[in-house]
């Protein structure tokens, strides 16, 4: 018997999405028709899905173990500061500031404040910015404008746009020439009616799917799956929903797990286990709170990606 | 792809509906062949070649190898998909610890201690190593085999045997080809020796090529001397190659039906990766994704190992149901009975988010789990698996009345309407407080309510009159 290697090729091409303020450094992501590492099949993944690091819009809670900030122990006070730093660390493409501050379960904190702080950080650093609301839908509809006309161009990306709020905050990220994290609860048909709902007055080529990461152990395999599902139809099948890059925002999730909490080696490979399996399952922009632990995933995926971009 | 009825009816005579086989029709007949509802010899009105074709249409595209002998034997192979979405991951893949017999006798009893202690329990099952690996590295047979029989004698776990010396290799299954080790690896090089050594006493076999192509050769050469239970490795270096050599396997072999490729994979982190231990790990977590069947490693740290066990449970978790907990009170912490009351549904997502977020406030709390079968709070509620009379019911048998002097119980926010339904249904002798609609703000929420429930019961009135 002959074996014939089974190459296959796709049509459907993922959107280009480019972050990042002008004058600052920039991240480009999508534009691939192959299936994530899929090198050996017709085709290409010319942009490298990229690692931001998150970062809060207040000092840590107690509750989060030291060991996950000590990198930046003494700037947790000052996200401005905080942002500098991360740029000490080259192998970090983005950051992603967590308005945690601004849930109403946390401290509640103003809109106008939300929007002081998220423009100190634009200042103070030259990476692109993925700027994440509490994830509450009426709070966010009230933080996320205010936050938009903030970085007005900036060109950064601006979530959860929910189905609950995606008419105010959608348009206000319009206006001030954002893009949009449209995030719905792991389910396919949800997260293309999100995307038909937004179409209606918002470009599809500014949408990046949020489709919700939970940690490993705590059900990462639907968004593994979820993943694996967008990336195929929006390639084979060629669905105009589903052709959008997608984020995997896994950064706050892992860290409730007790198990992350509970030994730092452990935490590190929840986290990067996490990463390298949405990575898998075709991530364009995968968030992470540990930097050692983005470090090692990558690191590994450079090191590979450069193998076979040659 | 698995054979459908509609390939198979083409080959059925199709002239008359006879019946012979029992079914109305040759239609019906093909769909339960294909199923594995019935076999081929059911109709007799084929010729010898067809019905041939037929069983060998039948033969599931990737072999099924069971490797050890016993309760503890790894069964992998017989997968059905590329993507798990499609329908499941069947066989999980065993993880194995390398043990070069250049180690110390005390550094192998250690490894056999800590493969033995290894194992953690996750909500109803428990998470285990499954192999050994001896791996011939000493240049000392004698050595070696001394080795692989301590393995045999201490632990009843199977065994891979790892040998580039084919002598060693053969000497070593020699003294345990009863357990049914898996022996590797047979090559280019040594394939032609190897194939009578290999048929004194049949056991699994390993079969290494520098690539995907370079094995097809090989297993056709073993085929056809009647070796068949084969695992194989197509030499991966690297990440990218791993899931390239991989991928194209399970493809070769599920779109293909390309028998030559037809059967499991073995891969090794442990020699793919030198010196790093964390990253070992990470890359036996893309080939727990990415279909090995067995998954050799150099070092089973306890910290490194569970997350890369949770990672294997979840992608082999069968997507078409969802996974579920057991109906009754869990204690988060060490509850006493002046302890907060809460309750969820069984899905074990709901489950996991609610008693780890519950657990990081530090307040010992009872959780009542209310089967749902597998659906969330609000789905439970709208398909009629949760309601006031499902909570009562859970509230009064599960013997939750007995370890809470208290009678008081927190509902999640989600289903907030049902509370007075529910108060009714427990005949007004508990009171319910609505909780909070996400698990992330337990966190808030539980420490508050634990002070007003204790200021409650100081004040005697924490049972409803």
């Amino acid at each position: 018997m002959e074996y014939k290697a089974p190459i296959e090729s796709n049509t459907g091409i993922v959107n280009v999405v480019t972050l990042g303020k002008p004058g600052g450094e920039t991240v480009r992501i999508g534009g691939e028709n192959t299936l994530p590492f899929h090198f050996f099949d017709d085709g290409s993944w010319p942009n490298p899905s990229v690692f931001a690091l998150q970062i809060l819009d207040r000092e840590p809670p107690e509750d989060l173990p030291a060991f996950l900030y000590e990198p930046f122990k003494d700037v947790l006070h000052d996200p401005a500061k905080w942002a500098k730093k991360v740029e000490e660390f080259d192998y970090v493409d983005a950051i992603q500031l967590y308005l945690l501050s601004t849930d109403p379960a946390d401290r509640g904190s103003a809109p106008e404040k939300a929007a002081e702080v998220t423009i100190k950080v634009a200042e103070a650093t030259s990476l692109p910015l993925i700027i994440y609301g509490s994830g509450d839908p009426d709070k966010d509809a009230k933080v996320l404008p205010a936050v938009c006309e903030a970085v007005d161009g900036m060109n950064y990306l601006i979530g959860p746009v929910q189905k609950e709020n995606y008419e105010v905050v959608g348009k206000a990220i319009l206006a001030h020439g954002l893009f949009a994290s449209a995030q719905t609860p792991m389910d396919i048909n949800l997260l293309k009616e999100l995307n038909v709902k937004l179409g209606h007055f918002f470009p599809l080529e500014r949408i990046v799917i949020d489709p919700l990461s939970p940690a490993l152990g705590y059900g990462i395999e639907y968004t593994y799956s979820l993943m694996e599902r967008i990336k195929q139809l929006g390639e084979i099948i060629k669905d105009k929903m589903t052709q959008m890059p997608m984020i995997a925002d896994f950064a706050t999730e892992i860290w409730r797990s007790k198990q992350a909490r509970e030994n730092e080696e452990q935490g590190i490979l929840w986290e990067a286990m996490t990463s390298l399996s949405l990575l898998t399952a075709g991530a364009n922009i995968l968030t992470h709170r540990h930097l050692k632990s983005m470090k090692l995933v990558k690191e590994m995926y450079e090191s590979e990606v450069k193998q076979w971009q040659k | 792809m698995l054979v459908s009825g509609s390939q198979l009816v083409k080959l059925l005579p199709n002239k008359r509906p006879c019946r012979d086989c029992g079914f109305p029709t040759c239609f019906a007949f093909a769909m339960k062949l294909a199923s594995g509802g019935a076999t081929v010899d059911k109709c007799p009105h084929l010729s010898p070649e067809t019905r041939a074709k037929i069983e060998e249409l039948l033969i599931p595209p990737m072999k099924f190898v069971t490797i050890g002998t016993g309760g503890n034997k790894l069964e992998i192979g017989n997968e059905e998909v590329i993507y798990r979405h499609e329908k499941t991951f069947v066989h999980e893949p065993g993880i194995a610890l390398l043990v070069s017999d250049k180690e110390s006798d005390e550094e192998i009893q250690g490894a056999i201690s800590r493969i033995r202690k290894l194992h953690y329990a996750w909500v109803g099952t428990m998470l285990r190593a499954n192999l050994l690996a001896p791996y011939f590295e000493s240049g000392d047979k004698p050595r070696f085999i001394a080795v692989v029989k301590r393995l045999r004698e201490s632990i009843d776990l199977p065994l891979v045997i790892i040998s580039e010396d084919a002598e060693a290799l053969f000497a070593a299954r020699d003294i345990c080809a009863d357990r049914q080790p898996l022996i590797y690896p047979i090559t280019q090089g040594n394939i032609d020796t190897a194939i009578p050594k290999i048929k004194e006493k049949p056991t699994p076999v390993g079969v290494r090529a520098e690539s995907v192509e370079g094995l097809v050769s090989l297993t056709t050469k073993l085929k056809a001397s009647g070796i068949d239970d084969l695992v194989l490795d197509p030499g991966s270096k690297t990440m990218l190659e791993a899931i390239r050599d991989q991928t194209l396997i399970r493809r070769a072999t599920l779109k293909q039906t390309f028998r030559p490729l037809g059967y499991p994979t073995m891969a090794f982190p442990c020699f793919m990766v030198r010196d790093n231990p964390l990253k070992e790990m990470l890359i036996a977590s893309l080939y727990v994704n990415k279909y090995a069947g067995i998954i050799v490693l150099s070092n089973l740290d306890p910290n490194h190992m569970l997350p890369l066990l949770v990672q294997r449970l979840n992608i082999y978790t069968d997507p078409r149901f969802p996974m579920a907990v057991e109906e009754k009170y869990y204690e988060i912490g060490e509850p006493n009975e002046e302890s907060p009351v809460l309750m969820t549904s069984n899905w074990a997502l709901t489950y996991f988010v609610v008693s780890s977020a519950i657990e990081s406030t530090k307040i010992p709390t009872f959780l009542l789990v209310q089967d749902a079968e597998g659906l969330g709070i609000l789905t439970g509620w709208a398909a009629g698996k949760i309601s006031g009379s499902t909570i009562a019911k859970l509230v009064k048998n599960c013997g939750i009345e007995e370890r809470v002097k208290h009678r008081q119980l927190v509902l999640p926010g989600r289903i907030a309407r049902i509370s007075g339904a529910t108060m009714e249904a427990l005949d007004w002798k508990w009171e319910v407080t609505v909780g909070v609609r996400e698990a992330t703000a337990i966190g808030a929420f539980l420490p508050k309510y634990a002070k007003e429930l204790k200021g409650k019961i100081a004040a005697g009135k924490a049972v409803p009159e």
